[in-house]
This record gives structure tokens, C-alpha cells and sequence, in this order.
């Protein structure tokens, strides 16, 4: 009877092999594009001639200086430019450059692939000046036609690399330029190479924020020669002048680059290899670090810090804030299109205890709509005060003195602002019971969540908001201008003269003019209350002690560039 | 017998074509709108319109039916409205993670949980076979979640024996041929990473293991106690044969029947349940796949996941079916 019960696992065995053998035709035709990668990276650095240390094929390992980077999902598409993925940019800020470059720890702008620009008086033509004798990993030139064609492509849906019939929608850059080529808003008018390494962008009006948005990791440069080749599979197939080049993507578990021999910054990057692995557990995750799999973990629980910071061993970093969340009150409907009732819940919120309760301390409450550190942050308007007494005098001024009825929306997923959405509705259906007001919570399904919050069926209703380019207007205008009712401004909040000073800085190209008006759009925003922001959160991550030189950027985007690792 | 297995590979047909009319009829009744939860709480209504454009959704569902099952007849899978990519490119290395990992996990629950049926049965009421079920009504109620990170804490962190996540060392990372890595280093003739794949898989099979593993155990353990009361049992014994061989070489064959249709029914499960485990072990499995394409409304990977583990536990129930006729010369197809 053994000897049947062998049998019996050998068909098993069998019945594996026979199922491989039916998944065989894509294996190999994978396996057949691996290998045109193998040779392509081959003749490059033949090409290159001066690269001493040859890379073995993509399944090697070389050299000792490999950084493992873990976190919680995969990359949607390593087309930095058609996802809003930050999990994509996160690999992609690695393979690719743009044109200007975030400060380490800051949306401040330094130089990128353009070493210099200039802004003409007008504010309406930018000049950059490229670097010179930069190469894609492919070999070709990096050059202001590549510019232009990737600008192009993001622009022009029409355009032969824009694969709008694969479902390559370029959405951030439609927020960012004001729409696409052809739309009213659409605000870059036209680029005109003056030469190989000078290229100019006319635009149809002033852009406060332009030369932050050169900055972003999603307007990075593709060699042009590699989308020809690629085609829709660029998305796969990344080919940029980053530090690091494009190695393999095992989807869901691991993506491998490794160092760029040519890249532009003499001595960089340090590391020799970057892993980006997949583990979705967060504790399965801070295991993987003390074990030693791991060297970075991002998503750290708040309340593992602690224990992180006094590890032997292990090193605690906090992101800089770039987001908050919010307790939303929709303008529009009753009782809430009452200010006196909107400034009552601002002072019945106690923003204090949820910082505290969720974010173990790795948070700040919130004052304004916007993370401080921003351009133009008034840092002169305080925290509403938690007080019951006063909000009840306001309520009773608003006619409410006997209490009322609400529904409380709660969004039904974890988002970096806001890792517990569950729980600060409670502590908020806490806070307003106590002044008399009754809040129903009512739960949603993400999408739908969204959905309805868009056509304004909601009275109080939790989001956020995370910044990508480091601009305030970002925050303000998409959350709070009349204009983006029925879209990013669930508050349907309007008042004519925050729109006008909101357009005004958006249109002036003095930083300082700027500034100026935000503070002011603040002090009528803040006065209106169309919404209790809650808090700031500092996301928390851990690396084993021996990463150094790595500064985690708020965008969540860093450059692994400087990086290395002490033996 | 090859009637049989025709006949029923035959029906196939038909219970996969339900199963897509079902999982898409079903996928369009959830609320939610691919698009809008792909872009997100910053996305304009203009992004949204226009990625819904160019995924296809604006069109009715008969049109996107149809067209799906157009492409499904000419082998293509369809292409992920998320990622961008062809399915059938996409679901292969994820269906091989899966299947190695349930093959071990059904490995481990075999071997042991037959075992651990049989003696308790041989020895009922000793101390054994009550530790034993005890220990199987433990592994039933054992929440997979719990157990995998307690394996993960004693056996990756404090002791340091065994890796805590994936299918391979990422540092060293196996160049991938049939994606089922045992095989494939063993292709490869490297002893090194054998040992490193098999490595990686033994925390993760336990877990998954683990249930499968109890449930065998109470199965083999009640049908071996029926089959030891019946009639050609006495006559064996009464001719003088020892407990051992009796058990094994008379009993086993009869009793194992109803703990081969358990069997059969936990791989299928597993195959498409195994999501837990592949989570916290960060197995880059089709289970996580399916799940995660559920968040992300991800249309087109949701019915051809679903499609394909139907298919695959269609197939291994049919494979048990053919099973019982080798086992038992006396069922006839």
C-alpha cells in the first residue's frame, strides 16, 4: 500500500507539470524578452567601454552593497507618468530624472537634468538648460527633443508614443498643466527647441507653481527610442538617466535595479543594487527587518515606533508631513450651511486626542488646510480651542440649542492621513454628542464613498489630501475654489473672494506675492470653517543601522542615489 | 473510463461559460467604479470620465460581455484594466507560486494527517489518539493568520532558521523557467537554491497546511474505524495477521475513499483560498492577486482569476473522481 501512496504523489507531481507545461507558452516568451533585455544591457555597456566591473545577467548578483527596500504593495506600472501610483513613483524616482529636482527633505527646487532656467519677465516663457553628455540607459542622448517628445506624448492623446488606445491616461498631468492640448485651461502653449540643449516652454498664462511642477518625479524624461522600441510595454520596460537602471520585475514580489555605470553624478549612485521587495504585512515586515531580510521598511505601525527607536539594531525616520485629514462639512446642506454650526463642531473636535490615540504622538492637529512647511502656511492662525461650553453657545446662537440630528460619513479604507478612519469617527461621534449633537455614522464602499461625496449627498464626511508637487495650491484651490465643486471640493465650499486670491496666486510668479495671498485665503478660510482639519500625519518607517545618508523626502519619493551601506 | 473523462471534460464547458456569466454579473453588482478608485480621492471628474473611456466602461455590459468572451475564446485572458498588462502574462508566474505552495501544504497535511488518522484509529482512546484529535480540533480552529505569525516570530526572528517572507532570497533571486522555483532550480542544478526555495516554503505550508492537515486526520481516523469493524477486517485478523499489516495493507485501501474526496476538495480550496497565507508570507500567489484586483475593481482580473481557479478545481476533482477507479477496481466508469 506505500507504493500506492508514492503513486499517488507522483500524479500529483505529474498533474503539476502537466499544468506548467499548459502555462509554458508565455514562460517562454517571458523568458525570450528577459533575454533581448540581457543582450540590449550588454551592448550598452559595450557601448559605454568604460564600465570595468562587468554585470553579470539579470539573475546575478553583483557586488555587496544591495539595499532590500520593502513595502506594503507593488508598483501599478513603472510609467511613472499615466498612474497616480505613489508605490510607481517610488521605483520610478530611481530609473528616471526630470528636468528640476526636489531639495532632499523639501519641496524646495534645485537642479535636475536642467542645470539652469531662466523665467522671463511675464512670467510666461520658461528656459531650461540641459545638461550635457547625459545618456539614457539605452545609450541614446538625452537631449531637449526628448523633452519635448515627452511632453508631448502627455499632452497630445493623438500622439504616436501616448497609447491612448491601450488606456494610457496621463492624469496628473492634466492637473497639474491645466488640462490636455486643445482644452481651455490647458496652459502650456508650446515648446520650441532652440537647440540640442536649450528648450523653452511659452505658456498661455503665468503659472505660480511651474517650475515646482518641472520638479515632480511624474514629468520625468523617457528616452524617446525606448518608447519607439516598447510601445505600450514601456510600462514594463523603463529606460530613463536615473542612478539606477531597470534589472527585472517579478510582479507582486520583487523589482531589481541595479547601479548605472554612466550615470551623470560622478561617484553615484552608491549601491550597487536596489530591491524593491513586496511584504503586505506590516508585522510580517518589521520581522523581515530584524531578521535581517530587509534594510529599509516603510508603513511602519505608529504604535511599533516605540519599540523601534529603543531596538539595537534598528533606526527610526519620520516622513515630513505632506497631507492631512479632515472632518468635511458640506456648505450646502443644512444645518451646516450655518457658519455659526461649522465653527461649533471646529471647537467640539478634540484634535489633540486623536493625534494621540492613532498616531502614537506621529502626528500634528491640524489648524490649516494646508501641511505646515508650505509656501505661504499662516502660522499666525491658531487651533481652535477644544471647548464643549462655547460650541453649545454657538450652536444655541444658531437655534440649535436643543441639539440636532446629522450623518457622519465614514471612508471605509486606511489611508496614510488617516490609518484608522474607523475609529476618529468614533472619537468624533464622541466629541459631538457631548455638545448635543446626535451623529449617525454612515459607511460607504470606497468607490462609491468618492462617488457620492462628488454630488454632494453628504453632511459631515472624513477625507484627505497628500501633496505631489510641494505647492499649496494643490491643497486650497483643489479643496476649497468654487470652480472645483462637483469635483475635488466635496465641501462645496464658495466664497468669491477666496477664488480671487486663490487665481491670483496661482497666476503670480513672485514667491513672496504669493505667499502673501495664501495667508490671506487662510484667515477667510479659516473664519468660514468649511471643514475641521484634523491632522497632520508624519508617516514612520524604520532601516536597519547600517543604511546611511537615507532622508526620506514627504513627497515619498526619495533618490536612493547617496545611499550605501557601512559593512 | 475514457468516456467517462470526456464526457466530463466535456461538461466543462458549460460550468465555465456559467461561471464567467456569474463572476461578471456579479463584479458589476458591486457599487464602485474602476476608474474613480484607481485615480482616487484627487482625481478630477475629467480623469475620470476620460480613463473610463479609454478602459471601455462607458460601453453597455452586454458589448463588454461579449468582447471578453470573444477574446476568452481565443485563449486570451484580457488585459488588466490596473496594470496595464496581458493576464495570461501576468497570471502564470502567479498560478505556479500558488501551486507550489499548495502541493507542499497538501504534502505536509497528507503525510501527517493519514498518519496521525491511522494510529489514532489503531490505537483508538489511547493517550495518542486523543492528543492527537485534540491537537486536530486545535489545527481546525487555528486562526491561519495567528499561526503563520507566531511561525513567522519563533522560527524567522528569535531563532533565525528559517526566511519569514517570499519564495526566494530576493539578494539572489532564481532565473525563472517553469516559475514552479523547486523545479526550476533543480533545472537549473543549483543545489544552493534548492535548498533555499524549499526553505522559503516551509513555514508558509505548515500554515496552509495546517487545517487540511486536521481535517485529513478526523477523516482518516472515523473511516478507517468503520472499515476495521467490518467483516473481511475479522476474517484477516482471525486468519493471524499482525495489527500493522492488516492496517495497512487490508484496511487503508478501503477507508481511504472518503479522505480522498477531502483531499481533493482542500487543494481546490486551497488553490483559491489561500489568500491569508500568502499575504503574511508575502507569496506573490493568485489568491492575492484576485484580492487585490477586487479592491482595485479590477474587472478583467477578477473574472479571469476566478475563471482560472474554477477551471483548476474542476480539473483536480476530476483527476480524485479518476483516482477512485485505480484505488478501488470495483468502481467503473
Amino acid at each position: 500500500m506505500k507504493i500506492k501512496f508514492s503513486t499517488l504523489l507522483l500524479l500529483m507531481l505529474a498533474l503539476m507539470l502537466f499544468l506548467a507545461a499548459c502555462g509554458n507558452e508565455d514562460d517562454e516568451s517571458q523568458a525570450e524578452s528577459e533575454e533581448t533585455d540581457t543582450s540590449e544591457t550588454e551592448d550598452t555597456e559595450e557601448d559605454s567601454s568604460e564600465s570595468e566591473e562587468s554585470t553579470e545577467a539579470s539573475g546575478e548578483s553583483s557586488g555587496d552593497q544591495v539595499l532590500v527596500f520593502a513595502r506594503g504593495g507593488d508598483s501599478e506600472s513603472l510609467d511613472f507618468g499615466s498612474t497616480t501610483d505613489g508605490e510607481s513613483s517610488r521605483v520610478t524616482k530611481q530609473i528616471y530624472e526630470s528636468l528640476l529636482d526636489f531639495e532632499k527633505d523639501s519641496f524646495e527646487v534645485k537642479p535636475g537634468l536642467a542645470h539652469d532656467w531662466e523665467v522671463s519677465d511675464d512670467g510666461l516663457t520658461y528656459t531650461f538648460y540641459l545638461e550635457e553628455g547625459v545618456t539614457f540607459h539605452d545609450g541614446t542622448d538625452f537631449n531637449a527633443d526628448a523633452v519635448k517628445t515627452n511632453f508631448e506624448r502627455w499632452s497630445d492623446p493623438d500622439h504616436e508614443f501616448a497609447f491612448a488606445d491601450e488606456g494610457y491616461v496621463y492624469s496628473m498631468y492634466g492637473t497639474m498643466f491645466g488640462g490636455y492640448k486643445g482644452d481651455d485651461g490647458h496652459i502650456i502653449d508650446e515648446i520650441n527647441v532652440v537647440n540640442d540643449h536649450e528648450i523653452e516652454f511659452v505658456l498661455k498664462q503665468p503659472l505660480g507653481f511651474f517650475l515646482q511642477n518641472m520638479a515632480m518625479s511624474y514629468f520625468a524624461i523617457t528616452s524617446p527610442a525606448a518608447l519607439e522600441e516598447h510601445g505600450p510595454a514601456i510600462n514594463e520596460n523603463p529606460v530613463g538617466t536615473g542612478p539606477f537602471k531597470f534589472v527585472s520585475w517579478s510582479k507582486d514580489d520583487s523589482i531589481i535595479l541595479e547601479k548605472f555605470e554612466d550615470y551623470r553624478k560622478e561617484g553615484q549612485p552608491k549601491l550597487d543594487q536596489v530591491i524593491f521587495q513586496v511584504i503586505p504585512d506590516n508585522a510580517a515586515r518589521l520581522i523581515a527587518l530584524r531578521s535581517g531580510e530587509i534594510d529599509i521598511m516603510d508603513g511602519l505601525n505608529p504604535d511599533d515606533a516605540m519599540t523601534v527607536e529603543q531596538e539595537d539594531g534598528l533606526v527610526l525616520h519620520t516622513r515630513a508631513a505632506n497631507n492631512f485629514g479632515y472632518l468635511g462639512l458640506n456648505t450646502q446642506k443644512e444645518p451646516l450651511d450655518d457658519p455659526l454650526v461649522r465653527k461649533a463642531i471646529n471647537h467640539a473636535v478634540d484634535r489633540n486626542a486623536i493625534a494621540e490615540a492613532l498616531y502614537a504622538g506621529y502626528a500634528q492637529p491640524a489648524v490649516n488646510p494646508v501641511p505646515p512647511g508650505y509656501l505661504g502656511y499662516n502660522d499666525e492662525l491658531e487651533l481652535y480651542e477644544h471647548n464643549p461650553e462655547k460650541a453649545m453657545e454657538l450652536l444655541a446662537e444658531a437655534g440649535y440649542s436643543d441639539g440636532l440630528d446629522i450623518e457622519l460619513w465614514t471612508m471605509p479604507v486606511a489611508r496614510p492621513y488617516m490609518p484608522d478612519p474607523e475609529t476618529v469617527s468614533e472619537i468624533i461621534q464622541n466629541d459631538l454628542a457631548e455638545i448635543g449633537v446626535n451623529a449617525t455614522i454612515v459607511r460607504e464602499e470606497w468607490a462609491p464613498y468618492l462617488e457620492k461625496t462628488l454630488t454632494g449627498e453628504q453632511q459631515l464626511f472624513m477625507l484627505g489630501w497628500s501633496g505631489t508637487n510641494g505647492d499649496p495650491d494643490y491643497f486650497l484651490s483643489s479643496l476649497l475654489h468654487g470652480s472645483n465643486v462637483g469635483s475635488s471640493n466635496r465641501s462645496f465650499y464658495q466664497n468669491d473672494e477666496v477664488d480671487e486670491l486663490l487665481d491670483q496666486a496661482k497666476r503670480a510668479v513672485d514667491q513672496d506675492e504669493r505667499a502673501d495671498l495664501y495667508k490671506q485665503a487662510q484667515e477667510i478660510i479659516y473664519e468660514d470653517s468649511p471643514m475641521v482639519p484634523l491632522v497632520h500625519s508624519e508617516p514612520v518607517l524604520a532601516t536597519s543601522s547600517n543604511v546611511q545618508n537615507y532622508v526620506p523626502h514627504p513627497s515619498t519619493s526619495e533618490s536612493l542615489a547617496e545611499v550605501e551601506l557601512a559593512q | 473510463m475514457l468516456a467517462y473523462t470526456s464526457r466530463r471534460l466535456l461538461m466543462l464547458v458549460p460550468v465555465l461559460f456559467g461561471m464567467t456569466l456569474i463572476t461578471f454579473s456579479i463584479i458589476h453588482l458591486i457599487p464602485g467604479n474602476p476608474a474613480q478608485v484607481i485615480l482616487g480621492e484627487t482625481a478630477t471628474a475629467e480623469a475620470i470620465e476620460s480613463l473610463e473611456e479609454s478602459m471601455g466602461l462607458n460601453r453597455n455590459y452586454f458589448v463588454q460581455y461579449t468582447a471578453y468572451l470573444g477574446d476568452l475564446l481565443q485563449g486570451d485572458l484580457g488585459t488588466s484594466l490596473r496594470t496595464k498588462a496581458s493576464i495570461t502574462s501576468e497570471i502564470g508566474p502567479r498560478l505556479a507560486a500558488t501551486m507550489e505552495l499548495t502541493f507542499f501544504a497538501m504534502l505536509f497535511a497528507i503525510i501527517i494527517g493519514v498518519n496521525a488518522g491511522i494510529i489514532s484509529a489503531w490505537k483508538q482512546n489511547s493517550w495518542f489518539d486523543l492528543l492527537a484529535m485534540v491537537f486536530a480540533l486545535v489545527g481546525v480552529s487555528m486562526p491561519v493568520f495567528w499561526l503563520a505569525l507566531m511561525e513567522q516570530w519563533v522560527f524567522a526572528q528569535e531563532l533565525g532558521w528559517l526566511p519569514a517572507h517570499g519564495r526566494q532570497d530576493s539578494r539572489d533571486p532564481i532565473e525563472p523557467i517553469t516559475h514552479f522555483y523547486v523545479i526550476d532550480s533543480i533545472l537549473h542544478m543549483d543545489m544552493g537554491q534548492l535548498i533555499t526555495t524549499l526553505k522559503h516554503l516551509v513555514l508558509p505550508s505548515i500554515a496552509l497546511g495546517t487545517i487540511p492537515m486536521a481535517i485529513i486526520a478526523r477523516m482518516t481516523r472515523s473511516s478507517m474505524l468503520e472499515v476495521m469493524k467490518s467483516d473481511y477486517v475479522r476474517t484477516v485478523r482471525a486468519k493471524g495477521s499482525g495489527q500493522f499489516l492488516i492496517i495497512y495493507k487490508h484496511a487503508l485501501k478501503n477507508s481511504v475513499i472518503p479522505v480522498l474526496t477531502v483531499i481533493g476538495l482542500q487543494f481546490g480550496v486551497l488553490l483559491g483560498g489561500a489568500i491569508l497565507t500568502e499575504t503574511i508570507f508575502s507569496w506573490p500567489g493568485i489568491g492575492r492577486y484576485v484580492f487585490e484586483a477586487i479592491n482595485y475593481r479590477d474587472y478583467p482580473v477578477i473574472q479571469s482569476g476566478i475563471l482560472v481557479i474554477a477551471f483548476l478545481f474542476v480539473i483536480i476533482n476530476l483527476f480524485v473522481d479518476l483516482l477512485y477507479a485505480f484505488i478501488d477496481p470495483r468502481i467503473k466508469y
